[in-house]
């Protein structure tokens, strides 16, 4: 990793940055400055003003007040295409691909590569496999739709992108937060060649042990402001930052386990289930109380099997079966009337109405108790939702307004509110702390912990072996669409985790 | 969020709880009653359609004072209303629903041509005419079955299943009156339909009927939720248990049951059954139901803004008539009020939904 020189260069410089929406003051006095080839990393809780600065930057927003300089000029990024001008590119967390186009097409996009009007498409498709090379990434066939994609390779696809254009300042924002541990070595080596380069990157996650690895220095947002800006990455220590961001000095807190009652019921029993060419003979069972975590790569298949459980994918074989009534696969609609609930990987696309109210989202899957013949009394509907959403903390407290203005540690708890108020016997939680920041994770992981001791069978999926390990009573280690291992989570450490993934991965 | 900064409390790893949840400044503007009542109930957000509609009113009582207000000319207007206003509710649920419907003028056409052929009348005189009745209301829901299916299980998108349907029905309707016009001979049926009560026309009454039934069903049942949530995100809507399949088709049986009621409420005005009644009246319900505010890519509608963009095209139309103008100038005014409703809306929309 490059150390920048003392009096390395100025690339960018940020002072009172103020940019207000109607009611809010997302951002209130922010300084940012960043150095030619350093990595300056950017952390803050959600909701800290970390999105909209980097869409100031991106030129997406443009600040009521401050300034921005660009290599000692002061500059107006009034849009993207002006900021794609000085050379800043910015990989956002909501990829901005176009599913229906090629991984070539979505690389050029907006810079496509043309002689006298005409694409000039078999050059776009060797450059374009050409830095997919160089990211890695070699077996991504450039000719193939973005759709097909999974999340992490549109990661892969989105960072080409910005690559293609030569931008001299790449913000990423939670760029791992997708992608399993090789794929973020991966990532960090691109980063390395890209720094010695001269290129400099602005680097947002919530996983503070990347931020010492791949950091040169830090940024603290707290509340819209700079709270502390230029902190070395590498000497400045965990617990400071943290106490920075938030004032508290925890990390993770994962709740004690209370072992379920000797003789609690077997809730979940899966067996032999299968999906064609993902996974095959996945048979587990959770009892009433217990926690079951999937451990395992991104696109090992575990996302699959939970969804396959839940009926939004269709089993090619096996049975799964709640209370011992075998469920029809296929159909979401039997799985949650058999009470089972998913928290989805993508919790704004398949989670969420994000334009309706919190209570609507909270009650969508059990509305009927709230109407008598069809018709709804909202009264009592946002009463009980209110109730949830007080249990849960979730903040601001209203009911009434649309989920979409919401954090995401928030908007995760209003997903779990939906199953809370089902009264689910089953929850199956789909990497459920993604994009939430520190303070919030905790209060995730105690809820689901409580949700198990009142007798929730619990399955996780999560990319983070610690939470796996910190969360579940038994674990079960995915690889290649097979269960490799299975066990109570105290018996096995998150080394042995990792080596039963990557064995035989492509590493 | 809390400025004291509590130790860390280990033992109650629900760290946050020890501060009560305070109101912002913002909940409170929020949940001041003025603006609640001018951004929840329907009148407030379709002010500008009520303006438009009180604008228009007033131009046609400066151009024909006498005639344009005048209560038969009221009743006039309200019961030319009333036929495209029926299907333009049955097409708020299916936009709103994330569809779309093509079909209606056609099964309209179909439904009036099914019930007034020579065997349903002879049926109906040796019973009731209600037989006619309840032939077009099974003829729309049938339609609309068979566009539901298609949508829902054959995964045909909504625009080419239902143009489709456009295509045929009216071609059946066609073939079913050999492209003659049907006279109703059934005289219980026209004195039934063509009725006022206390001065109101029967087919006004109807429409406010459905006018009523329709709003209550989308604000305030299960179904109307659910309507909202599938138009709003599919895929939400599938994971969190709503048997989205199974609400599609009904909401295409539902749009197919008001186009057999417009078809009763145009066999009564016309005293005719035929083949090519309905026509572009898709496109006049899709106007009016735009207008009104009802989102095209699904997920947010009213009702009240549906009738109100029936009532301007029909008042439109009264007022350019009035005036001796051609139904080419109409056609252009229609346009251009079109368009601009949806920039205003659109300007709206942009103002109250940033972060």
């Amino acid at each position: 990793m490059t150390v920048p020189e003392k009096d390395a260069a100025a690339l960018l410089e940020m002072r009172g940055i103020v940019k207000e929406f109607p009611g809010v003051r997302a951002l209130d006095g922010v300084d940012l400055d960043v150095r030619v080839g350093e990595v300056h990393c950017l952390l803050g809780q959600n909701g800290a003003g970390k999105s909209t600065l980097i869409k100031v930057l991106a030129g997406a927003h443009r600040p009521d007040e401050g300034e921005i300089w660009w290599e000692g000029e002061k500059v107006d990024l009034s849009s993207p295409t002006a900021a794609i001008k000085q050379g800043i590119a910015t990989i956002y967390q909501e990829l901005d691909l176009v599913d229906g186009l090629t991984v070539a097409e979505n690389i050029y996009l907006g810079h496509e590569l043309s002689r006298g009007g005409l694409l000039r498409a078999s050059e776009a498709r060797r450059k374009a496999q050409a830095i997919l090379e160089r990211l890695g990434h070699g077996e991504i066939r450039v000719g193939q739709e973005v759709g097909k994609l999974s999340p992490a390779g549109k990661q892969i696809v989105s960072m080409a992108r910005a690559l293609s254009r030569d931008a001299r300042l790449i913000v990423m924002d939670e760029p791992s937060a997708v992608l399993d541990q090789e794929e973020v070595g991966n990532l960090f080596r691109v980063i390395a060649e890209l720094t010695r380069d001269g290129v400099a990157v602005v680097y947002i996650s919530h996983r503070l042990q990347e931020v010492k690895e791949i950091g040169d220095r830090v940024t603290v947002l707290k509340d819209g402001s700079t709270v502390s800006t230029g902190l070395d990455a590498k000497s400045t220590s965990t617990a400071d930052l943290i106490h920075l961001m938030t004032g508290r000095s925890i990390e993770y807190v994962f709740p004690d386990r209370r072992p379920p009652a000797p003789g609690a019921p077997v809730v979940l029993e899966v067996d032999g289930l299968a999906l064609d060419g993902t996974f095959h003979d996945v048979a587990f069972e959770v009892r009433a109380g217990q926690i079951v975590g999937l451990a395992g790569l991104v696109g090992a298949g575990r996302s699959e099997i939970l969804e396959t459980v839940y009926g939004a994918r269709k089993a090619s074989a096996g049975s799964v079966r709640v209370d011992g009534k075998r469920l029809r696969p296929g159909s979401v609609h039997t799985a949650v009337a058999a009470g089972i609930g998913l928290a989805p990987e993508e919790r704004k696309s398949q989670g969420l109405l994000l334009d309706h109210a919190v209570y609507r989202n909270i009650s969508v899957s059990s509305m009927t108790r709230f109407a008598r013949a069809g018709f709804l009394g909202s009264k009592q509907e946002r009463i009980a939702a209110a109730e949830i959403t007080r249990s849960l903390d979730v903040r601001p407290a209203g009911v009434d307004q649309a989920v979409r203005t919401l954090s995401g540690g928030n908007q995760q708890k209003v997903v779990l509110a939906r199953w809370l108020m089902r009264h689910c016997r089953v929850l199956l939680l789909d990497e459920p702390t993604r994009g939430v920041d520190v303070g919030a994770r905790s209060e995730i992981y105690a809820l689901v912990r409580s949700l198990a001791d009142q007798g929730v069978a619990v399955v996780v999926v999560s990319s983070e072996v610690e939470e796996v390990l910190g969360l579940a009573d038994q674990v079960l280690v995915v690889r290649e669409g097979e269960i490799v291992h299975r066990g109570p989570a105290q018996e096995i450490t998150e080394h042995q985790v990792l080596d039963l993934v990557m064995a035989g991965s492509a590493a | 969020m809390n400025s004291n900064s509590t130790p860390a409390q280990v033992s109650d790893p629900v760290g946050s709880k020890e501060t009560p949840p305070q109101t912002s400044p913002e909940d409170n503007r929020r949940d001041h009653w003025a603006l609640r009542l001018l951004t929840a109930s329907s009148a407030g957000r379709n002010l500008g359609l009520v303006l438009a509609f009180g604008l228009l009113c007033l131009v046609g009582y400066a151009t024909a004072p006498e005639r344009f207000i005048d209560v038969d000319n009221f009743m006039t207007i309200l019961r030319l209303a009333s036929v495209i206003g029926v299907v333009s509710i049955g097409m708020t649920f299916v936009i709103t629903g994330g569809g779309i419907d093509l079909s209606v003028g056609a099964i309209l056409a179909l439904s009036s041509v099914w019930a007034t052929t020579l065997a349903t009348q002879t049926l109906a005189d040796d019973t009731h005419w209600i037989v006619m009745v309840s032939t077009a209301l099974l003829v729309g829901a049938g339609c609309g079955l068979v566009n539901g299916l298609l949508v829902a299980y054959g995964k045909v998108v909504p625009f080419i299943a239902t143009l489709a349907m456009l295509a045929s029905a009216r071609g059946l309707a066609e073939i079913l009156s050999d492209r003659r016009t049907q006279i109703i001979t059934a005289q219980g049926f026209a004195d039934f339909f063509r009725a006022d009560v206390v001065g109101v026309p029967v087919l006004v009454i109807m429409f406010a009927l459905v006018a009523i039934a329709g709003w209550v069903l989308l604000n305030r049942t299960t179904f109307g939720r659910r309507t909202f949530a599938v138009g709003g995100n599919i895929e939400a809507a599938r994971l969190a248990g709503i048997n989205v399949h199974r609400h599609t088709v009904m909401l295409y049986v539902l749009v197919g049951v008001c186009c057999g009621i417009a078809a009763i409420m145009l066999m009564a005005r016309t005293t005719t059954g035929s083949s090519t009644h309905g026509t572009l009246y898709e496109l006049d319900a899709i106007a009016a139901v735009v207008i009104g505010g009802t989102l095209l890519s699904g997920g947010r509608g009213t009702i009240g803004g549906t009738v109100l963009g029936v009532l301007i095209f029909t008042t439109l139309s009264n007022v350019f008539t009035m005036n001796n103008l051609s139904i080419s100038a109409q056609a252009v005014a229609k346009g251009v009020i079109i368009v601009i409703a949806v920039l205003l809306q659109q300007r709206f929309a942009n103002r109250s939904s940033s972060p």
